[in-house]
Parts: C-alpha cells; structure tokens; sequence
C-alpha cells in the first residue's frame, strides 16, 4: 500500500534534491529552478496529508504556493534578465561587487 | 455535500482594502496619467496609509477572529498596522526627493510600496498558517521588485537577485516546515495547532520537531538572525536608500508578528523546546551583528549590521516569552522603526545624483556645517545605541527586564555587554559629524523637504518614546493578548 | 489501494521499455548507416534550416511568457469555484467577478505600458 509516508519520503528527497541543487548550482536560472523542485516538493507533502486527513485545508495551501510560485517565477526572470543586460552573465559567483 | 459560507465581515478587513484600492488606484493612474498628474503619486499614497491607519485604529480593543478563522481583530494585529503604516509613511516621505534624484521615479514604487504593506498587514492578522504564507510573500515579492529598482545600476541588480534567491529559498524551508506541522498536527489553524499541542498526547513528535526546526529557519532567514544574515548587508549596500530603510523597519517588524504569532502563539506549548535555540540565536545574532558593524565603512553597511543586532535584541523578548516580554518586542519595533527610518533618512539628506556619500568619512564636519541633521543624526545614533533619554534606551529597558523577569539572566548579561559594544561604532559616527574636520570638497545637502519632514517626526518621535514612553507602553500592554482563531 | 493493484502499469512499463529498447537495438544492428550534410542537419518538416539553432532570443518572448505564467495561473482558483458554482449563488458570482476585476486592473496597466506591443 502506498501509504503518505512513500509520500513524505519521495517529498523529503525532492526537497533534498532541491536544496543541494541550490547549494551547488551556480547559474542563476538553475539555482531558480531548484528552489521551484523545493516548492513543488513541499506540495507533495500538502496534498499528502491533506489526503491523510482528509482536510482540505492542505489543499488550498497548494493552490496559494503555486499561484505564489508563479509571481515569483515572474518577478525572478525579470530580475535575472536585468541582470543580463547590464553583465552578459547569469553566473551568481560573477554577480558579487559587494562581497557575499 | 453541504456547506456554510464563512462569516464575512468587511469591517475586519478594511485597513487592507484600502490600501489594495489605493496600489489599484495608482497602478491606473500611473498607466493613464500625463507626467502632471504622476506627482500626485505620493501625495496619493499617503492618502491611501492614512485612512489605513483610521481604519486600523477603529478595530483597536476589538477581540475576535472572523473569515472562518482566518483573520484576528485584536489590538496586537493594530499595534503591527501602526508600525507597518509609519514605516511606510516614513518610506515615502524619504522617497520624494530621493526617487526623481536617483531617475527611478516610476510610478510602480508606490504601488509596490502599498502592495507590500498590505503583506505586512495580512501577516499580522493571519491566525492561520495559509495567510501568513500569503501575506509574508505579498510582502517579499514586492520587496525584492523594490530593492532592485535601479535596474540601471549593478549594485541594485545584484541586491535583488541575492534578496530573491535567498529569500525564495527560505521561503521553501519556511514552507516544510510548515508542512511537516500540519502533518503532525492535521491543521493550518493556529487555534488548532495550540489546542492540540496542549494536550499531553504528540503522535508525531519527530515530525512536529523538525516542522519547528524549518520555520526557525525560515522566519531566522526573514528577520535576519544569524547565522541566516548573509544576504543582510548586500542587499542593505545595494539597494535603493529609501528601500532599505522600509526593509530595515517593516520587513524586519512583518517578520516578527509572524515569527511571535506562530511560536509564541500557536507553538506557545512547545516553549521549553524552541527557546534554547532562540536564546544561543539571540546572542550570536547580537555579537556577529555589533562585531561585524565595528569594522564597517559604509553607513548603509553599518546600519545593516546593526539592524541585525536589533533583531538580535528583540528576540531576546521572544525568549522571554511572557507578557512583559512581548509588550517589550511590540514597544521595542516600534521604537526602532523610528530611530532606523531617522538615520536612513540623514544618509539620503546627505546623499547627492551620482554621489551616494556613503562612507562614514563622508560626514566630517557635517555636525557643524548643519546643525540640525547633526543633531538628528545623534539623536538616532545614541538611541539606536541605547543611550537614555531616547526610545532605543527605553525599549532595551523594557527588553531585557522581562528577560530578568523571566530568569534569563546571562542573556541580559550578553545582550548589555553587546549594547555597550555597539556605543561604540555609534558614537563614532557621532564623532566624526562633530570632531572631524570637514574634508576638500564641500558638503552639499539636497533640498528636500520630505525628508526634511521626516527627520524632523522621526526624531521627535524617538525623544519623545524616550521621555515619555508610559504613552506608548501603557496601551501596548494591552496587546499582549495574542488572538489565535 | 495495495501495492499489487499497480502491477499491470508495472507490466505495461516493462514492456514498453523492452519494445523501444528493442526496436533501437534490431534496427541499430540490421541498419546501414550513409551520414552525408543533408543527412545531419536538423529536420523540420523539410524546410531548409536557416542559421544556428542556439542564437540568443528576443527578449520580447521572455516578457510574454512571464505574462503568461501569471495570468494562466489564475485559471487554478477557476476550477474550484466553477464546481461549485450553483451552490455558491450570487455570492460567489460577486467574489469572483472581483478577483477578475483585480486581475483585469492589472491586465489594462500591463496594456497602457506597452508590455503587450510586439514592436
């Protein structure tokens, strides 16, 4: 039986996945993407245990994330490409005149 | 399947409607308007705050949670609206003159200003975990739109892309954590949460355990507490003055009626567990925070640092975690939202088009040349300092007594000998306004008589918390009753 | 639902991987191979290949897709409201005409700015 802990765990290696991603990754629209694998993990548990309990609160917490998702993806291209333009890079360790 | 619609009272939500029309109203008028009609902008917006703040006020002494427990009217849910509506007041008067001089006077600044502020509001009104997800990143993705809106310059650039890398990844620890409490607890409710907990059977210790651990993270990445400052400084240095002086204010204090709503709040049963963490977070974000501000040529560096440190004092009311305590945090923000808002504004008054001035060499012989910044400089210095009579002195006051009270007293210990440590990187600027010799060149200072406006409330308001504070403390303690739903 | 009710999709999975690895093998084995220019260069309904494949982008198409993205998410609170639709009555009519309502506020500010123009 595929019980929520398969869940929990499948979502806790996304969210690993994700954040090791971000540790490691030096190109920002990469490091971007991680932090959506990060997101997206964090729904799987959601709708896990919303489907547990039968509650649908956890259910609507997914929708928010994803609409939430998508304005940041938004505002983070339009940052990124900013960026672009003015440095012809999108590497984070290119993008440090002030030191980190 | 049968249901109810929730109780919809619009009353209880005013304050965040007005100021949703108002960024509406503004985002048209920026879009339809001439060049005539865009200097209306600000005027507007500050329009838009105050009827917010009327409105805030009218719900004070309330006690009642309505839309389906989503949303608190309590006087702790005001007090935050006060404090996120001065800091944002303050972050317009500053920005008047400082946005056409910097040529990023476009009209999208004070909508996202606005939209922002709506973020805090909802997260101090959130008693449940779904609004302050959504308030706290209304709040965030406005702010990272904010801090890199000098597109043209690299430092902006670079200051919004760190703010939105870090915080979207906080965001995500802050969101299992999140996740892994409503699976060990089976609601979002904060009322739930707190009602489960305070039954002495956990089903899930472990997960509950680490749920806490990742929103500590998560909040810690958001006010700013060590060891999750990293992105501090950077973005302070490189974002827009005028913005860093609302991040400094009414992110950090959004943050904290968060942070205190949930823990203090929801995970209130669990205290005995969280508050060791928060006690060695406490102090190491004080030391790093004035450690690092001593060796700071920058101002805008400094005042980062130092608002980490801040943040390192206000948690020490969090530690406390009894009424004095949290009346202490309330008291303390809103002390520092002055005195922080103040300095930043002296740095855009002193600041020139192409020439920011931000070395604390900059401002030798400013103290003599210009009497009246000088004095407002030294009034923000030696409260943020915590030199009596002023609002920072006060506030520590009040801080570390309910630390006492509460029997943490090598934390009071740590954080006195921390706030003698930061006298020092203070008073030096200080200092250098008076005792220093005024450099080559001339020291030219902008018109600007919205600043001007605002250095004048700030430092008035910071002597006047510092002399008088009974006025403010009196009805503060009456907020301490957090509503949870 | 027990694990063994997904053996059939586990069948099928199998199956299908031994089909296509199959497949590219035998004709990998049996094929001849003749590469010439035309041979390699990219196919596209047979049109003739104009330039290099990995030039850079206007960035009109990253403004659009990020349009996109956020007015094609709005669609998620849609669904919901429209199951319910009936039993929400007025009410949930008026709610949603608001949220539109914001939304179409935004929609006009993005117009005015000139973010839609392909010029």
């Amino acid at each position: 039986m595929v019980s929520v802990e398969h869940y929990l765990i499948l979502s806790g290696i996304l969210f690993a996945i994700g954040v090791i991603g971000v540790l490691t990754r030096r190109n920002a629209i990469i490091v971007f993407m991680c932090i959506e694998l990060m997101l997206n993990a964090v729904n799987l548990s959601f709708v896990a245990f919303a489907r547990h309990f039968n509650d649908m609160s956890g259910h609507i917490f997914v929708f928010m994330i994803m609409t939430v998702a998508a304005a940041e993806a938004a505002v983070g291209l339009a940052i990124i490409l900013a960026i672009f333009r003015n440095r012809e890079t999108v590497d984070v360790d290119e993008i440090n005149i002030m030191k980190w | 399947m049968e249901f109810t619609l929730p109780a919809i009272k619009i009353g209880a939500i005013a304050p965040e409607l007005i100021l949703v029309c108002s960024a509406a109203g503004l985002m048209m008028l920026d879009a339809f308007a001439k060049e005539r009609g865009k200097t209306l902008l600000p005027i507007l917006s500050i329009v838009g705050l105050a009827l917010a703040m009327v409105a805030s006020l009218k719900l004070w002494g309330k006690s009642e949670v309505t839309f389906a427990g989503m949303v608190a009217v309590d006087s702790y849910r005001v007090f935050f609206n006060i404090i996120f509506i001065i800091g944002a007041l303050l972050t317009v008067l500053l920005s008047m003159n400082y946005t056409p001089r910097e040529e990023i006077d476009r009209g999208e600044y004070y909508v996202l200003v606005l939209l922002a502020t709506v973020g805090m509001m909802v997260m101090a009104a959130g008693t449940d975990l779904i609004m302050i997800f959504l308030g706290l990143e209304l709040l965030s993705i406005s702010v990272y739109v904010l801090a890199g809106f000098a597109r043209g310059q690299l430092k902006s650039n670079e200051a919004a892309l760190k703010y939105f890398l870090l915080g979207a990844f906080a965001s995500g620890f802050l969101l299992y954590g999140m996740a892994l409490v409503y699976g060990a607890v089976g609601s979002t409710n904060l009322a739930m949460i707190a009602e489960t907990l305070a039954t002495p059977h956990l089903p899930a210790r472990v997960l509950l355990m680490v749920g806490v651990g990742l929103l500590v993270v998560g909040f810690g990445f958001k006010v700013a507490i060590v060891p999750f400052h990293m992105w501090t400084p950077d973005v302070y240095e490189g974002a827009p003055t005028s913005i860093t002086a609302f991040m400094a204010v009414g992110v950090k204090a959004a943050a904290f009626a968060g942070f205190a709503r949930v823990f203090i709040g929801a995970l209130g049963a669990l205290h005995p567990d969280w508050t060791m963490v928060l006690w060695v977070l406490a102090v190491a974000t004080m030391t790093v925070g004035n450690l690092a501000a001593i060796t700071q040529s920058n101002i805008k560096r400094m005042l980062a640092y130092s608002s980490i440190a801040h943040a390192g004092y206000v948690l020490v009311g969090m530690v406390a975690g009894n009424e004095v305590g949290r009346a202490s945090m309330l008291f303390y923000l809103l002390a520092y939202t002055f005195m922080q808002a103040g300095a930043f504004g002296v740095v855009i008054m002193l600041g020139q088009k192409g020439e920011p001035r931000l070395n604390i060499t900059d401002y030798a012989g400013v103290g003599h040349k210009y009497p009246l910044i000088g004095v407002a400089m030294a009034i923000f210095m030696f409260s943020l300092g915590g030199i009596p009579p002023t609002a920072g002195f006060v506030g520590k006051f009040y801080l570390f007594g309910a630390a006492i009270k509460a029997g943490y007293v090598w934390l009071v210990i740590l954080g006195v000998i921390n706030s003698a440590i930061s006298i020092y990187y203070y008073l030096r600027v200080t200092v250098v306004m008076y005792m220093h010799e005024e450099g080559e060149e001339v020291l030219a200072v902008s018109r600007a008589p919205a600043v001007a406006l605002a250095l004048i409330l700030t430092s008035v308001a910071t002597l006047g918390l510092g002399i008088f504070p009974s006025w403010i403390w009196e009805p503060v303690q009456k907020t301490v009753n957090l509503l949870l739903g | 639902m027990e694990l063994i009710d997904y053996l059939p999709i586990f069948i099928l999975l199998i199956i299908a991987v031994l089909f296509v690895g199959g497949t590219i093998l035998v004709s990998h084995m049996v094929g001849r191979r003749k590469y010439g220019k035309e041979k390699m260069s990219p196919y596209e309904s047979g049109m003739i290949p104009v330039g290099d494949a990995r030039r850079r982008f206007s960035v009109k198409f990253y403004v659009v897709a990020i349009l996109f993205v956020i007015f094609d998410i709005e669609v998620v609170f849609m669904y919901p409201w429209a199951v319910i639709f009936k039993k929400l009555g007025v009410f949930g009519f008026v709610e949603m005409m608001i949220f539109i309502a914001i939304l179409l506020v935004g929609f006009i500010y993005i117009w005015k700015k000139g973010a839609l123009e392909w010029a």
